[in-house]
């Protein structure tokens, strides 16, 4: 049993013809993937009463987009923390399967800012997790020079990060995430600070990189449109205390392109996690109010 | 737009700008990029003007304030042994600049690493700092002895000058260097943490590199202060004969109302000054300019 299956929402609120699409052969063919990581009931406690997260159940397959959308403080960033190992749960497990680990390369980050080493080139920022792996520059030209021209910036390899824009930096710090070929790719808000329409050339552009390298993605967001666009599974979370309310699936197939934004099926997704995401923040948008 | 006009403003665009505001500004910088060196060369000539008019007109004794012709007379004239003394006061600061630099990043390393380190040394630190050199100096002469090393041996008093110089100059090399330690991203921590990396690896690839606008900072100040802390401990020590320095060549022109000779070590001593914090200066922008907001140029 997954944690799609867990959630009566994920089907129940929507339409019928919905609830078909979701019980379709895509959806078969998702759930048919292997597992990669198993996050089961997991709580984390700050201090003495502060609860961050509640009872979070979810599973990672081998694959998944999956967005945690949801209000400020619904736990989304901490979600992140936890799965990295930068902090760990008060109770619940977090397991990875099929031999993934997070300390063996197979985890990559992106923060909300690009953060990078200002003294450094952008090789050499792109180098750091293979650096701290105590491997030479030299040794992992070719990985660093491919995961620039992937991100699109081959060609600036001796450019310092102050010399670039905001959108570049964040394909930096997109290479770097990806120079070692992680199985799991942590997004915490990474296109927040850009103005539209870098946000979404880095947006089709991600999809892109995803779908060439064939690695799994969480991605927290702030954004209905962004999350549907990218993901095939939301999760939608509420606050105080954080928690997981529904998760949605968008059964929709990769590639998706431009066209897919101006679509109707884009638009009936778009209002599903709306609403959904109104539930989470405690009030519903019905018209009959 | 045609292709004849596209061709006109290019041509314009070829020439010098027409903006009266760009062409104006382009004026005022020309002018302050000149003034800035006339300016205080016309301070300097007046100055001296005025010095010497005043010690003219009011033919005061060469013994109480001699004339600026009469100082560089005296400098020329004694240029050997004064350099000599320069030598030895430039050789004192250098020492306490390099042992307070070794002192100041080693214990700011040693209290970013270790928290009961920083809790139990820091506050002396500060109590070191607080109490004026002056004061201290000449306990510090009675207790200090010659340094045997293994190829010569240091004077008391050198060591007890470089003690006396490093005291003051330690500090800011110290404080500084704390607070570039602990100001690295916290999110490139977290990066650093995820990855695995060792406490040797934070500190050698973010800390330290993070740390270094901030070091550079206080290396300047200090650069100065082993200076005054040189000058301070001669002072203090009074070394006469061979081995003195500018400092004990001021007190030592005092006592047989050499004015003039004063003032030509004084001038030699303030002109140090300029050139350590000058060199300093140079080395900070060079190892800051590919990266660091305070030395990069503005493009616009």
């Amino acid at each position: 049993m997954t944690a799609a299956e867990d959630l009566p929402a994920a089907g129940g609120a929507t339409s019928a013809a919905h609830a078909e699409r979701i019980a379709g052969a895509a959806a078969a063919r998702r759930r048919a993937r292997p597992p990669l990581l198993a996050i089961r009931d997991v709580t984390k406690v700050f201090g003495r009463d502060v609860v961050a997260l509640r009872g979070m159940t979810l599973d990672v397959r081998q694959g998944d987009f999956i967005s945690l959308l949801g209000p400020s403080g619904c736990g989304k960033s901490t979600a992140l923390k936890l799965i990295s190992g930068l902090i760990h749960p008060t109770a619940g497990r977090i397991e990875w399967l099929g031999g993934a680990s997070a300390q063996d390369g197979d985890l990559g980050v992106v923060f909300q800012e690009p953060t990078l080493m200002p003294w450094a080139t952008v090789a050499q920022n792109v180098w750091l997790p293979m650096r701290l792996k105590g491997r030479s520059f030299a040794a992992c030209r070719a990985e660093i020079d491919e995961a620039l021209a992937t991100v699109g910036l081959a060609g600036f390899e001796a450019a310092y990060p102050r010399e670039l824009s905001g959108g570049m930096k964040m394909r930096v710090s997109i290479a770097r995430a990806l120079v070692t070929r992680p199985r799991l790719i942590l997004m915490d808000e990474p296109f927040a600070a850009l103005d539209e329409i870098t946000r979404f050339k880095l947006n089709n552009d991600l999809l892109e990189m995803r779908a060439k390298l064939d690695c799994t993605v969480i991605f927290v967001t702030h954004s209905v449109f962004e999350s549907v666009f990218l993901s095939d599974r939301i999760v939608v979370m509420a606050a105080r205390p954080g928690r997981v309310i529904r998760e949605l699936t968008v059964d929709e197939p990769y590639p998706r392109t431009e066209d897919f934004r101006t679509s109707a099926d884009y638009a009936a997704h778009c209002r599903e996690t709306s609403a959904a995401l109104h539930e989470a923040m405690g009030d519903a948008p019905h018209d009959d109010h | 737009m045609t292709i004849t006009e596209a061709a006109r403003i290019e041509g314009a665009a070829a020439e010098a700008p027409l903006d009266p505001e760009e062409l104006a500004r382009q004026r005022r910088r020309r002018t302050e990029k000149v003034a800035r060196w006339v300016l205080p060369a016309l301070v300097l000539v007046l100055m001296l003007w005025g010095w010497n008019r005043l010690v003219v007109v009011n033919e005061i004794p060469h013994y109480i304030l001699p004339g600026p012709g009469r100082v560089w007379d005296a400098l020329m004239d004694n240029l050997g042994s004064l350099m000599g003394s320069w030598l030895i006061t430039v050789q004192i600061t250098l020492l306490a600049l390099l042992v307070a630099v070794v002192g100041g990043v080693g214990l700011a390393v040693l209290f970013n690493q270790s928290k009961w380190a920083s809790l139990s040394i820091y506050p002396y630190a500060v109590i070191l700092q607080v109490t004026p050199i002056i004061a201290v100096a000449p306990l510090i002469f009675i207790y200090v002895d010659d340094v045997n090393l293994w190829l010569f041996t240091i004077s008391d008093k050198i060591v007890g000058m470089l003690i006396c110089a490093w005291i003051v100059a330690f500090f800011p090399v110290l404080s500084n260097t704390t607070l570039g330690l602990n100001s690295a991203d916290h999110n490139l921590r977290d990066l650093f943490s995820i990855y695995g990396a060792t406490r040797w690896q934070k500190l050698r690839y973010l800390q330290l590199p993070s740390a270094l606008p901030y070091f550079l900072g206080g290396l300047r100040i200090a650069g100065g202060l082993s200076l005054i802390g040189a000058v301070v401990a001669e002072f203090v020590a009074g070394t006469g004969g061979v081995g003195s320095g500018l400092a004990f060549r001021i007190l030592e022109a005092n006592y047989r109302l050499k004015i003039d000779l004063a003032f030509a070590a004084l001038l030699l001593i303030a002109l140090t000054g300029v050139l350590i914090f000058a060199v300093l200066s140079l080395v900070s922008h060079l190892a800051l300019r590919k990266w660091h907001e305070s030395a990069v140029s503005r493009e616009t």
